[in-house]
């Protein structure tokens, strides 16, 4: 064991692993994180609390997943590179750290055009894969980034990256998760998955390079709440794949049926990709829709979760 | 080049506006290529205020002048003759060339007439795109020779982001994914492996990172 | 201002509405006087200096004549001249000047009887609009 880490644990254990995510609010209202989180309480392994998700300022990730210890639930702190430079993003590490957040996501961020602040300088003064690297050293050497020695206590970070298989081009996208590994990442959490053939494919090329046994890889999952919302993804969100056949779908049932008929389809995901080698978990993203995750966890017979 | 655009017109006659005798300067170098800042645009302007001056009831005595190259201090000299002249100086140089003449001049106010946008190149007639972001640590070896820190609107290193469709990038139908191109580039040199490097976290000092960038060259410099 | 008489300038491209006008007034076509025709040897010649010094030393309208779609001599040069008019139009808004008095307009060489027509309607429209800003300020 490299951390502390629930997920971890979970992971190392063997068990297909289990988390959700929790969005801060657009406002400093504590009660509203632990009001969303507590619809996670005790059905996933790990709770992802967002960094300025989709570029909209929002209570930071780093109170959010505070907020997320204190309910004794395990916070999952994600970290995009777009807002603060590598001296900030350390000392949040320590600081999260020291509170008792020991499993990250890095991210790079959506562009901040998505957003309410599109004026607002966008940083990168890393990528995603040098933050996993620099997550890595701290933990594993011991050293910042810039090389000093980290003073007391080292944070161990259980180090998360994302991949999404549905990005062009198709056949750098393995190559692109090999890096982020090679880089320190622990797990992975994809992109939502809706086109599985696709997905399968991608995890051919991921096992043909053995990917999946230095890495723990967490499928993607969101259930569509109707068919706007799958004709959305489909058009509006870049790096989302919504096949055609599964707008229909959700279109050729009556609209007060539409959000069973996503569950259905999420469950149907879920239990296919149990069969593919390499999957370690599920990452389900219920966006606006958090209540729903301790039914798709149950129905999808993956509860109770483990205590490890 | 370094690439400019005209200022809208109403900035730049409030920049004037105190004054009543200006020399409007142009130059021969990279404004003249990206057509923003050379002998005609200096006409076109001058014609310009002229008519929005007199349109307002006031007049201007304006002095058009293009020099060669307005950021080096030997060509600025040529404008001793003329300077006393003047009220003040509107320079449709890029930022280097405004600032060389607020050096020179010191008693002289000095107004830019251009905005000055970026390094880059020709894409066709009347297209320009930035190409250099002057990081002063060039990786365009490691790259297949297109720059990510120039071309990735998220100055990624290691690889496209999940937001590449088609070759395209999420901010933009019209913005290439630089790491699309770059991949390939690499195929097509056979140099996919390459990509596999990870590239280590940048160190910006050389690209400004820490204060006025300066060269010199000892062999040169007096 | 009843009197008020425009200072139209032409820019004609050697290859059509030069000729054309040449035709019209062999024809004895009947187009005002108040346009002043400058000839060019492609309508893409015509520059935004040239447009904007003219409206500069007086001019109330101009506009720039070329070829046909597709009949440039020069290939493209009618395309650009179009292009430039139209660019040249936001500027004149800028400064003050109705972008109206500036115009492309397009005609074969063959045709007299359209460069009258021209001349004749662009007249009365620059008539109907008055002096330009610039002369009235001057004046």
């Amino acid at each position: 064991m490299k951390t502390e880490s629930n997920l971890e644990k979970v992971l190392s254990a063997g068990h297909l692993a289990v988390t959700s995510e929790c969005g801060p609010p657009r406002g400093a209202s504590a009660q509203t994180v632990v009001d969303k989180a507590k619809y996670l309480e005790g059905v996933v392994d790990a709770v992802n609390i967002t960094d300025n998700q989709t570029a909209m300022v929002r209570m930071s990730s780093f109170a959010g997943s505070v907020l997320v210890k204190q309910q004794g639930m395990d916070p999952l702190l994600q970290m995009v590179t777009r807002d603060r430079n590598r001296l900030a993003m350390q000392a949040d590490i320590l600081g999260a750290y020291a509170l008792g957040i020991d499993t990250m996501l890095c991210l790079s961020g959506d562009h901040t055009k998505f957003g309410d602040h599109a004026m607002a300088a966008n940083v990168h003064d890393i990528d995603s894969i040098q933050l996993i690297q620099m997550v890595k050293g701290m933990r594993d050497e011991g050293t910042f980034q810039g090389g000093a020695e980290i003073k007391g206590v080292i944070p161990k970070m259980f180090i998360g990256a994302a991949a999404n298989p549905f990005a062009d081009p198709f056949e750098l996208r393995v190559m692109r998760l090999a890096k982020k590994i090679a880089a320190g990442a622990d797990f992975i959490q994809t992109q939502c998955i809706f086109n599985v053939e696709k997905f399968e494919r991608w995890m051919e090329g991921v096992r043909k390079m053995g990917l999946h046994e230095k890495c723990y890889i967490m499928a993607g999952i969101t259930p569509m709440k109707s068919v706007g919302a799958a004709k959305y993804m489909k058009n509006r969100v870049p790096g989302m794949d919504v096949p055609q056949e599964l707008v229909d779908r959700m279109a050729s049932v009556a609209k007060e049926d539409q959000p069973e008929e996503g569950i259905k389809i999420c469950l149907e995901t879920i239990e296919r990709l149990k069969g593919v080698e390499g999957v370690a978990g599920f990452h389900i993203m219920a966006i606006d829709w958090e209540e729903k995750v301790e039914e798709i966890v149950k129905r999808a017979g993956l509860y109770p979760r483990p205590q490890v | 080049m370094i690439t400019a655009e005209r200022k809208p017109l109403e900035e730049i006659l409030a920049y004037i506006k105190p004054f009543k005798r200006i020399l409007l300067l142009g130059c021969n170098e990279c404004v003249t290529v990206c057509a923003a800042g050379g002998r005609k645009e200096v006409g076109v302007l001058a014609s310009g205020i002229q008519m929005s001056m007199l349109k307002n009831g006031t007049s201007i005595e304006i002095r058009e002048h293009t020099l060669e190259r307005q950021c080096d201090p030997e060509y600025v000299e040529e404008l001793l003759p003329m300077i006393d002249s003047a009220d003040a100086v509107l320079s449709m140089a890029c930022g280097c060339g405004v600032q060389q003449l607020a050096t020179r001049f010191k008693d002289k106010p000095v107004f830019p007439a251009v905005n000055t946008k970026f390094m880059g190149g020709s894409d066709r007639h009347g297209v320009w795109t930035e190409r250099c972001q002057g990081c002063g640590d060039c990786l365009l070896g490691l790259t297949g020779g297109i720059c990510p820190i120039a071309k990735c609107a998220k100055q990624l290193m290691n690889g496209p982001c999940g937001g590449s469709a088609r070759g395209v990038c999420e901010i933009g139908e019209d913005v290439d994914c630089a790491w699309h191109l770059i991949w390939e580039r690499l195929k097509a040199l056979d140099l996919t492996e390459q990509y596999l490097e990870i590239m280590p976290a940048k160190d910006w000092r050389p690209g400004g990172g820490s204060g006025p960038r300066k060269i010199i060259r000892e062999d040169l410099a007096e | 201002m009843k009197d008020f008489e425009p200072v139209i300038v032409a820019f004609c491209c050697h290859y059509c509405a030069y000729t054309a006008a040449d035709m019209a007034g062999s024809k004895r076509l009947f187009y005002p006087s108040n346009v002043k025709i400058i000839r060019v040897p492609c309508s893409g010649k015509v520059d935004s200096l040239h447009i904007i010094k003219a409206f500069e030393k007086g001019a109330d309208g101009v506009y720039v004549a070329g070829c046909l779609e597709g009949d440039c001599h020069f290939k493209n040069g009618n395309d650009k001249a179009a292009k430039k008019v139209a660019h040249m139009s936001k500027y004149l808004e800028e400064i003050g000047i109705e972008p109206e008095r500036l115009e492309m307009v397009r005609m074969s060489a063959g045709m007299g009887e359209r460069f009258a027509q021209v001349a004749s309607e662009i007249t009365d429209k620059i008539r109907k609009l008055g002096p330009s800003p610039i002369k009235a300020a001057a004046a």
